[in-house]
């Protein structure tokens, strides 16, 4: 009995000090936070440890080393922060503009349709059909790699499967009883657009941008594995795991695992932060 | 005055006719009904004497002109359910901006709380979201109204409060209104005609199947 009513009470004191609305909120600071600091923390250690210091090679963690070191002695910790800030920074950048010329190429075939539809539609099979690593090795080989080169090639390869859920989207409200009530109320097809259309395909943006994300940091890596990505010099992500891999039979596991872990931690941050902006743009689940 | 002209409608050559030579028409301040069984185009009416179809055949004019193809159309239409004429993710202010604001005269006369300004339309019962579809349409500019079943769904008590406030706003700007309902009792208490699609029926089913023939 007592049992029983003292957990009601329990729950409403944890309600009240914390709604849901709250722990949203708290959510999506804690993981912009995470993934802000992973992108500064970088500029804050430095580049003392980057260095090789060839006494001290392949030291397991410790307290000096967190994260090991190399067959170089460079710090581990300070190569994977490094690494991990540039990732984000490419990735990030890619992403977006991916999304960017999904969401708008979406937008223009779904409200506009007919013929401009059609071409879209064409050039969004077309896509489709080259296989997309190959299109990306000649999108980055033909402008001479590098970091532009990687950026250009993932976000002019990665905006087809969003153009065509954007499209869906915005097909299916466009034959709505609202959207057409709207064009009977005298709005414009472009105010249409932004009022209604954007803020309906914002959530499916926002979780293809997350999706983009990890697949931008893998084809950075993996262009930089085949030598027209980012120079084998600058410590990106993928370049640690590429290197690690070799040294992953002779034993010094922590080469490849706890850069690896920092990769899924960001990517998990990212993921998070989706998903609790998901529930606080959505009406239905905003306010409880 | 609102008039439908030897209106025909069907989706593509291949379909059959949903309309075939309908003739219609509203005068302003008057208050015309339009019944008939499910399936026999009295939505697919509404929705061509407010623009949302153009006619295969046969023409709707407005005082002697075609329809506004852009712009503010001076015949709107009220549906059944609001909850889908209504954008799920605005609050219930803009939905209202959408149109003109109403004025407050005739957001106490359709008994709409300026609470609900704030709030998303899920937060609203069914009742108190069609007074919302109502209130956004009955703008100074609109002519003529077209009443999909508007009422079907909701209570007795909430049913008359918005036919009340809707018949004195039409009788106060001369508004035409075509009611489309199942509800022989409704049409008898507060239109001026009834229109019975029943008959047509018989033409445009002889109209396709000549045209199978």
């Amino acid at each position: 009995m007592t049992a029983q009513a003292v957990t009601p009470t329990a729950v409403s004191k944890r309600a009240r000090l914390w709604n849901r609305r709250q722990r949203t909120l708290a959510a999506i600071g804690a993981c912009a936070l995470l993934l802000i600091t992973l992108v500064f923390g970088s500029w804050l250690i430095g580049d003392a440890g980057l260095n090789p210091v060839l006494t001290q090679r392949n030291q397991p963690p410790s307290l000096a080393h967190p994260f090991g070191t190399d067959w170089l002695g460079r710090d581990m910790l300070s190569r994977s922060l490094h690494g991990m800030s540039l990732s984000i920074q490419v990735g990030l950048l890619a992403a977006s503009f991916s999304a960017v010329i999904g969401t708008g190429l979406g937008m223009i075939a779904g409200s506009f349709g007919g013929k401009i539809d059609a071409v879209i539609t064409w050039i969004v099979d077309v896509f489709f059909s080259l296989p997309h690593l190959v299109l990306l090795i000649m999108i980055a080989f033909a402008l001479g790699g590098g970091t532009k080169g990687v950026i250009v090639a993932v976000a002019l390869t990665h905006w087809t499967n969003l153009a065509r859920i954007v499209r869906a989207e915005v097909l299916q409200i466009n034959s709505s009883n609202y959207v057409q009530l709207s064009h009977r109320l005298g709005h414009s097809p472009f105010w249409i657009a932004y009022h209604h259309m954007l803020p309906h395909v914002f959530p499916q943006v926002l979780v293809g941008l997350i999706l983009l994300f990890p697949h931008a940091i893998l084809h950075e890596a993996a262009l930089s594995f085949i030598g027209i990505g980012l120079s084998p010099h600058t410590p990106a992500i993928g370049i640690i795991l590429a290197e690690a891999m070799r040294h992953l039979s002779t034993g010094y596991w922590w080469l490849g695992v706890l850069p690896g872990l920092l990769l899924l931690l960001a990517v998990k941050a990212f993921d998070s932060l989706g998903e609790n902006l998901r529930v606080l743009i959505d009406p239905k689940t905003s306010q409880l | 005055m609102l008039i439908a002209d030897q209106v025909c409608f069907r989706y593509s050559p291949r379909h059959p006719w949903v309309l075939h030579q309908v003739n219609l028409e509203v005068t302003p301040a008057e208050v015309v009904g339009l019944q008939g069984p499910s399936g026999f185009g009295k939505t697919t009416l509404g929705k061509l004497l407010a623009g949302y179809l153009t006619p295969t055949q046969g023409c709707i004019t407005l005082a002697g002109k075609p329809l506004p193809p852009q712009g503010y159309c001076p015949v709107q239409m009220v549906f059944q359910s609001p909850e889908s004429a209504i954008n799920p993710r605005w609050r219930i202010a803009k939905v209202l901006q959408e149109g003109q604001f109403p004025s407050l005269d005739l957001q106490a006369r359709l008994g709409i709380h300026s609470g609900w300004l704030d709030r998303f339309p899920h937060e609203l019962s069914g009742g108190e979201l069609q007074r919302i579809a109502v209130a956004r349409v009955l703008n100074p500019q609109t002519r003529y109204l077209i009443a999909d079943e508007m009422t079907a769904m909701l209570d007795a008590n909430t049913q008359a409060l918005i036919w009340q406030a809707v018949l004195a706003h039409a009788a106060q700007h001369r508004l035409g209104i075509l009611v489309i309902s199942h509800e022989a009792a409704l049409l008898r208490r507060i239109c001026h005609r009834v229109v019975d699609l029943s008959d047509a029926n018989t033409i445009r089913a002889q109209a396709s199947a000549s045209e199978r023939a």
